[in-house]
């Protein structure tokens, strides 16, 4: 058996030795570089576009939305986000201009000879003022009204969360060329086939006339997610115009600003609950930032409101929510997809409730979460897989919780003390998969190749993007056949050699993807016992069942589509049913000392059991969950993109400050597994789940120190001496 | 001319003086396992080693290494052997989307041959210049730990 061990990661060796060559490494012969010319308006009618005249722009490329034969569009979900402005800008770095030259310095030295005149139109930037919504959506469970007039106390508190850069350490970057008539796009990229759909609508051409392949990608976390479809379709429109390659490398000042981000988020919660602490009536209210077009939002705002009511189950319910327009870049997928945004205000206002009630905020979790057998906001009931409980539990005694609130108490009584401390607690449960019915329209597909050679290859669109996808599928392939993981490789994922597995995103990867391989290897196995006799046990024996059942192909490929579990019922028009197949869990806490003279947080100590059904690889696993949860401490304690205008003015990492090896604390890190029975051996999503709580956490750990609850992130020195003022 | 000694090896580099070292390195010795993160000093994906000790060669001129050491990833291991440093790196998930790894196992190979404190404290103090978004550093700091305990016996 492989799964379940710490099988080293397969892209392991190439990355160690500097070989692993991402987009930028890749020495492309002829290739020239290409740069953008942008908005420097974050509302404006375009005017005219000047060429300087001393310029020699007969040694350049230039595109302009003229140049597009297909449609002017990146196509996603709504069709509304032009590839290059055309007439109209609707946010600051909006792309107009596209040049490619053979020298890269001299690229850019073009883009600043094009001189572009705008007639301002007026911008909206608060979200709270925009009238233009993308997406809204209402949930309803039992009856409010009821709910509020039976309770004995009412509870309301207004949150808001930041946005927040996702900041992987390699730029975007994708290169594009023409080769036999085909279209080849490749670079640093989550998903492939969505890069393919954005290009068949961009240049009128078919699937066969272009293909897509993904290059070692240095990090993701969602900001790969749709942003290189715009990123793919301006190379490509250059590599035609010149009839050479193009390279697009974003330098990370231009990443920062121009790409996609976390949508800041309000919440409001209005909560009312018998004495003893039962929830009885939940009413929220959720608006999120889109920026200046729809791209993701309305599946962003979707995951935000399934998750806004918590793991906890109240028999009557509101959640109404919506996402709207503003002009600013456009807001997209970042880990958690909404969650963390929601998750944080229903978290942290159980310290309000817990103040109201007087009983502490882990007897009132304790009280109302999920437990087997419970009903979700949505009316789903939570048939199996349920480990929310014992996540809380196993939280609490190993980062010694409730000792350590008295013993802080205490210590933060006595003045003479420098510093205060806090621990902090949170929970949480995260869909996996596609929303709803998300999974059904994708139709993912993917399978596993035996060559007549008799090597045995995983087929899918899924990318290794740093999560360890490759050696999971391998370690899922190899025990769905019973043969060593490494008798199975991957194959990169490349739009004309592996089939559509749907977009690297949402916490699918392994349980969904993961099941697909596993079926599909399960036909294999099968071809194996009735064509072979049995699956081979040596490698000599694979060859000689290679032959036999390939009979002369090169290959024969085993392909699965997804099928819905028939138990899983959903209706998008009234929001009811199973918004998801199942739930991971987590819980966390936190422990800090905050310094009482510069008010600096300093993280002592994290604790989290995250119930992920089977760690395919418990090495990998608990590398997302530390890593995840440091993305989390980060929005937590010290990131914030900061706006004017329209536009991030620190976008650089100078200013933007992501932590480093010194701000992260320790992490014990416990794994619970309540196997799902329709994951590949009980596994399900553990992608996201790690970045959904260490927000309130961290502020609820600030509270305890300070006493002060400060309903918004980063929760900085200069927050935190403000509350104590 | 500039005289460089890259990895054991004695180069003449012909090009301009001021290029940045990250981009000698780069484009003129095919030496891509240097990665650019930043290209302004707060990333540290672009450490080497100049005399031993860590730089980032995007904040360089290649002039400023004329007649120094100069020692990058490609001076560690190979894929079929790797060297202590980088097996810590696979066996404790020191390494997830790799962009990051040779900057910080070029820090941490520094560290671990300066003979000094090698402790959970001093590996998080020497290694604070590099960023990693991947892995939350834990990992990174073990598998410096198990690659300096290694080296004792
Ligand atoms: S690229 Fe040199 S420090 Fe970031
Ligand atoms: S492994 Fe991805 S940035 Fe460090």
């Amino acid at each position: 058996m492989s799964v379940g061990k710490n099988e080293p990661r397969r892209d392991g060796p190439a990355k160690l030795t500097g070989r692993a060559l991402y987009l930028d490494d890749i020495n492309i012969p002829g290739c020239w570089h290409g740069v953008t010319v942008r908005s420097t308006v974050p509302h404006g009618k375009i005017k005219s576009i000047a060429y300087d005249p001393s310029f020699p722009w007969d040694e350049c490329v230039v595109v302009t939305a003229k140049d597009i034969p297909g449609k002017n569009l990146v196509t996603l979900i709504e069709a509304d986000q032009p590839l290059l402005a055309d007439g109209i800008v609707r946010h600051r770095e909006e792309a107009i201009v596209l040049i490619a030259h053979p020298d890269r310095a001299t690229a850019y030295e073009a883009a600043k000879r094009v001189k572009i005149e705008y007639e301002a139109l007026p911008p909206v930037f608060d979200m709270e003022k925009s009238d233009k919504v993308f997406k809204s959506y209402l949930i309803e469970r039992g009856d409010l009204d009821a709910g509020f007039a039976a309770a004995d106390v009412v509870v309301e508190g207004e949150y808001r969360t930041p946005s927040q850069e996702q900041a992987y350490i390699e730029n975007n970057a994708i290169a594009a060329y023409e080769e036999d008539g085909v279209l080849i796009v490749t670079g640093s990229l989550q998903c492939p086939y969505y890069v393919l759909k954005a290009m068949k609508a961009i240049f009128n051409r078919g699937e066969d006339k272009i293909r897509v392949i993904q290059t070692v990608t240095g990090g993701g976390f969602g900001g790969k997610e749709e942003y290189p479809s715009m990123l793919a379709g301006h190379a490509a429109l250059l590599a035609l115009k010149a009839g050479r390659p193009v390279k697009i490398a974003y330098d990370r000042h231009e990443d920062m600003a121009a790409t996609t981000k976390r949508h800041p988020a309000l919440v409001r919660h209005r909560t009312g609950l018998a004495k003893d602490g039962r929830l009885l009536a939940q009413d929220i209210e959720v608006v999120m930032d889109g920026g200046a077009y729809a791209t993701l939002s309305g599946v962003v705002l979707s995951r935000g409101t399934l998750h806004a009511a918590g793991a906890y189950e109240c028999p009557n319910v509101r959640v109404r929510s919506k996402v709207v327009m503003t002009h600013t870049p456009p807001n997209g997928a970042f880990r958690g997809f909404g969650a963390p945004q929601t998750l944080f205000a229903v978290e942290l206002h159980w310290e309000r409730i817990a103040d109201a009630l007087k009983i502490d905020s882990l007897t009132l979790r304790q009280r109302n979460i999920f437990k087997l057998g419970s009903t979700t906001a949505t009316g789903q009931i939570l048939v199996e897989s349920v480990g929310a409980e014992e996540c809380l539990q196993k939280t609490v005694k190993h980062s010694k919780y409730v000792s350590k609130r008295k013993e802080y108490d205490r210590w933060n009584k006595n003045k003479r003390n420098k510093t205060w401390k806090g621990i902090g607690l949170a929970v949480c449960h995260h869909g996996a998969g596609f929303t709803g019915s998300g999974e059904v329209y994708l139709a993912s597909r993917a399978g596993v190749a035996l060559t007549k050679d008799g090597e045995l290859i995983v087929l899918a669109a899924s990318t290794e993007i740093g999560q360890g996808t490759n050696t999971m599928f391998a370690q899922v392939a190899a025990d769905a056949l019973g043969v060593p993981a490494s008798w199975f490789t991957v194959e990169t994922p490349d739009t004309h050699k592996v089939p559509d597995s749907g977009p690297t995103v949402a916490s699918r990867t392994c349980m969904v993807v993961g099941g697909l391989v596993s079926r599909a290897t399960h036909d294999l196995r099968r071809a194996f016992e009735a064509e072979f006799g049995r699956v081979p046990k040596t490698a000599a024996d694979l060859k000689k069942a290679a032959a036999a059942l390939c009979k002369g192909a090169p290959a024969r490929r085993f392909e699965v589509q997804y099928e819905k579990p028939p138990e899983v019922t959903w209706d998008d028009a009234t929001y009811r049913g199973d918004a998801y197949g199942v739930y991971s869990y987590a819980a966390i806490a936190v422990d800090l000392e905050i310094d009482k003279l510069t008010c600096e947080v300093r993280l002592v100590k994290v604790t989290t059991a995250q119930d992920i059904g089977k760690a395919i690889n418990p090495l990998l696993a608990e590398g997302q969950i530390i890593g995840g949860s440091t993305q989390g401490l980060g929005w937590a304690l010290l990131e914030e993109p900061l706006f004017k205008d329209g536009v991030m003015i620190n976008n650089q990492l100078t200013n933007y400050v992501i932590p480093t090896s010194l701000d992260t604390p320790s992490f014990q890190v416990l794994l619970v597994e309540k196997p799902y029975t329709r994951g590949p051996f009980g596994a399900k999503g553990v992608g996201e789940l790690p970045m959904d709580i260490p927000g309130p956490a961290v502020a609820a750990a600030v509270k305890h120190a300070t006493g002060r609850m400060i309903p918004t992130l980063p929760q900085t020195p200069e927050r935190i001496s403000q509350a104590l003022k | 001319m500039i005289k460089l000694t890259v990895n054991g090896k004695k180069i003449s580099f012909k090009g301009a003086p001021f290029k940045r070292l990250i981009d000698a390195l780069r484009e003129d010795l095919a030496l891509t396992g240097t990665k650019e993160g930043c290209g302004e000093g707060e990333c540290g994906a672009c450490t080497v080693l100049l005399d031993g000790e860590p730089v980032n060669s995007c904040l360089i001129p290649v002039c400023q290494a004329d007649g120094r050491k100069i020692e990058t990833v490609e001076s560690l291991g190979v894929p079929e052997k790797l060297s202590k440093l980088q097996a810590g790196f696979l066996a404790c998930g020191g390494a997830q989307c790799g962009i990051c790894t040779p900057g910080m196992l070029m820090t941490a190979h520094a560290h671990v041959r300066s003979k000094g404190k090698c402790d959970d404290k001093s590996i998080r103090t020497a290694l604070s210049g590099n960023l990693c978004r991947c892995t939350g550093y834990q990992d990174i700091v073990k598998s410096v730990l198990k690659a300096a305990k290694g080296g004792k016996k």
